[in-house]
């Protein structure tokens, strides 16, 4: 037999690694040229380092003076996260089956999809912008923000775990004679439900960190104070509203670590 | 009475690849047949072209009837075919059991077919169906494990809940793709004996493929036996002799050296789930 694969020249070997050169000189030439379009200007650290450190003086320290109304105004925010992650994963499951591609023809799963990236590459504190324009200031703008970027996001992690299951159990439910319906509720969803739960208590988690910035376009919770507290220059106040939102934030992963594992 | 399985002039093919030529098989009510043949003889498809799983040629496909109503033909499975298949039960290879369900719950699917769509959609199995279900389940000698979860159990078990799926179904016909491929021999014969028994109790029209020419000559009647996609031998199970086996199966074995090497899962045609089809 003879063989079919040639060993590659010298000729070969020259060219990829002229290519190789090529696309790391490239990969410089665009770092410069962001150097300059981001401004970068690290002796300024340097430079100005008395500055910061006064800065940072004035964040020690922390004021806790008014930490009911910082508590109270973190619940709102992780209220603001629960809401809008609920709702996001309630519409996630049947418009994550709809973008999956051994459930459904491409011309259901495909516009479907576009939709769900739409959702999706434009950030939350954008849409929670647009959602105080349109229902005024308050959390309720912050849940929907949330609602729709999150309903992008697990529609397409929800899709990827219906994508990657066995088809033999939903062939097996296929054989009794059950619906189209029926295949998904006892052959699909049974095989996905641990990848669901685990995704959506990390959305939850990154939730509750978004929705500290959407107070700051006015759509409640902590961010609301955070702004006014940066605006004013009370850093001490800062300081106390970041160790409330670092302890909270850490407090809800350690929970939902927890409650993962149950699940996997 | 007419025949439970018809069978015309089938042709499917994958590809490039024909796997099945112009097939004609008619099964009578109450026969256990045995369906054997090499590894890509187009056993399993056939099988699985008879319970509306796989669908043939849209040109020159042919046509399958079973219990008189038309599953598919000339590559367009009937409208129906939902309600077709709660009298057609089918037995996996891999048993095809839902792992995160119970024992129980699993035999319950058996029931989808015959109970209203909203109460099988939402799971509310009324006590006459759970009845059945556990009675199905003690027939396969099984009822102790009813709340255990399906991943649980082993081989042989899992195929049994399978056939207590196909029992709780009370499938008029049950087709059964190399049911024991994949298990130990005393779990195999068990399966074997259990789908005896209900085709001689019930009076259920049993089809099975087989790997194993032996098991079809112990427990079969009627033995069907096909080569690369043609029906080459339909008859008595007796009468299967040492000669046309080696013919049977030699000859294959000296086409493809590999065939018998390669695992049989790689060689099955991908199963797409496309609902909006069926």
């Amino acid at each position: 037999m003879t063989t079919l694969t040639t060993a590659p020249t010298p000729d070969l070997i020259a060219k990829r690694s002229w290519l190789q050169l090529i696309g790391w000189g490239l990969f410089f030439v665009v770092l410069a040229w962001s150097w300059q379009g981001a401004e970068m200007n690290p002796l300024a650290l340097i430079r100005d380092s008395s500055n910061m450190a006064t800065f940072a003086a004035d964040f020690f320290p922390p004021d806790f003076s008014d930490w009911e109304l910082y508590l109270k105004e973190m619940i709102v925010t992780v209220q603001i996260a629960l809401w809008g992650t609920v709702l996001a994963i309630v519409l996630a499951i049947p418009l994550g089956i709809l973008c999956s591609e051994n459930i459904v023809p491409w011309w259901v799963y495909q516009p479907i999809r576009r939709v769900m990236d739409a959702c999706r590459s434009i950030n939350e504190m954008v849409f929670a912008m647009l959602f105080v324009v349109a229902v005024g200031l308050g959390p309720f703008a912050g849940v929907l923000a949330l609602f729709i970027g999150t309903t992008g996001v697990l529609a397409k992690l929800f899709a990827e775990a219906v994508e990657a299951i066995d088809p033999g159990p939903v062939e097996g439910v296929r054989a009794t004679g059950a619906s189209a319906l029926q295949e998904v509720i006892y052959g699909v969803i049974p095989q996905v439900l641990p990848l669901w739960i685990s995704y959506s208590l990390y959305r939850f988690e990154s939730n509750v960190r978004s929705a500290t910035v959407v107070g700051m376009v006015g759509a409640g919770g902590i961010g609301v104070i955070l702004w006014e507290a940066i605006r004013g220059f009370q850093f001490a106040q800062t300081c106390a509203l970041l160790i409330v939102i670092i302890l909270v934030v850490s407090l809800l992963d350690i929970i939902s670590q927890r409650l993962r594992k149950q699940f996997i | 009475m007419s025949a439970v399985i018809r069978v015309e002039s089938l042709n499917k093919t994958f590809g490039r690849k024909q796997a099945l030529f112009d097939l004609a098989l008619s099964v009578e009510p109450g026969e256990m047949v045995a369906l054997i043949g090499a590894s890509g003889s187009g056993k399993s498809t056939l099988l699985r072209h008879v319970a509306g799983l796989a669908c043939c040629d849209r040109s020159g496909g042919g046509s399958i009837q079973v219990l008189g109503r038309e599953v598919q033909a000339a590559g367009r499975l009937n409208g129906e075919v939902r309600r077709l298949r709660a009298d057609i039960g089918y037995i996996f290879q891999q048993f095809n059991l839902v792992g995160r369900l119970s024992v129980l719950q699993n035999v319950l699917l058996g029931c989808l077919g015959r109970m209203p769509r909203w109460r099988g959609t939402l799971g509310l199995f009324n006590a006459e169906e759970k009845q059945r279900a556990l009675q199905a389940l003690a027939r396969v000698g099984l009822a102790d494990l009813a709340q255990q979860r399906a991943s649980t159990l082993s081989g042989g078990q899992q195929q049994r809940v399978a056939i207590a799926r196909a029992l709780c179904q009370r499938a008029k016909v049950i087709l059964a793709d190399e049911p024991i491929a994949s298990l130990d021999p005393e779990s195999a014969r068990k399966v074997m004996q259990i789908l005896a028994d209900i085709n001689r109790e019930d009076g259920t029209t049993v089809v099975v493929t087989l790997h194993q020419v032996d098991y079809a000559m112990r427990y079969c009647q009627r033995a069907v036996a096909l080569k690369a996609g043609r029906i080459h031998y339909d008859g008595a199970a007796a009468e299967l002799h040492a000669n046309f086996l080696n013919d049977l199966y030699g000859a294959e074995l000296l086409d493809e050296p590999q065939s018998a090497e390669k695992p049989r899962r790689a060689r099955k045609p991908k199963v797409p789930l496309a609902l909006a089809k069926a």
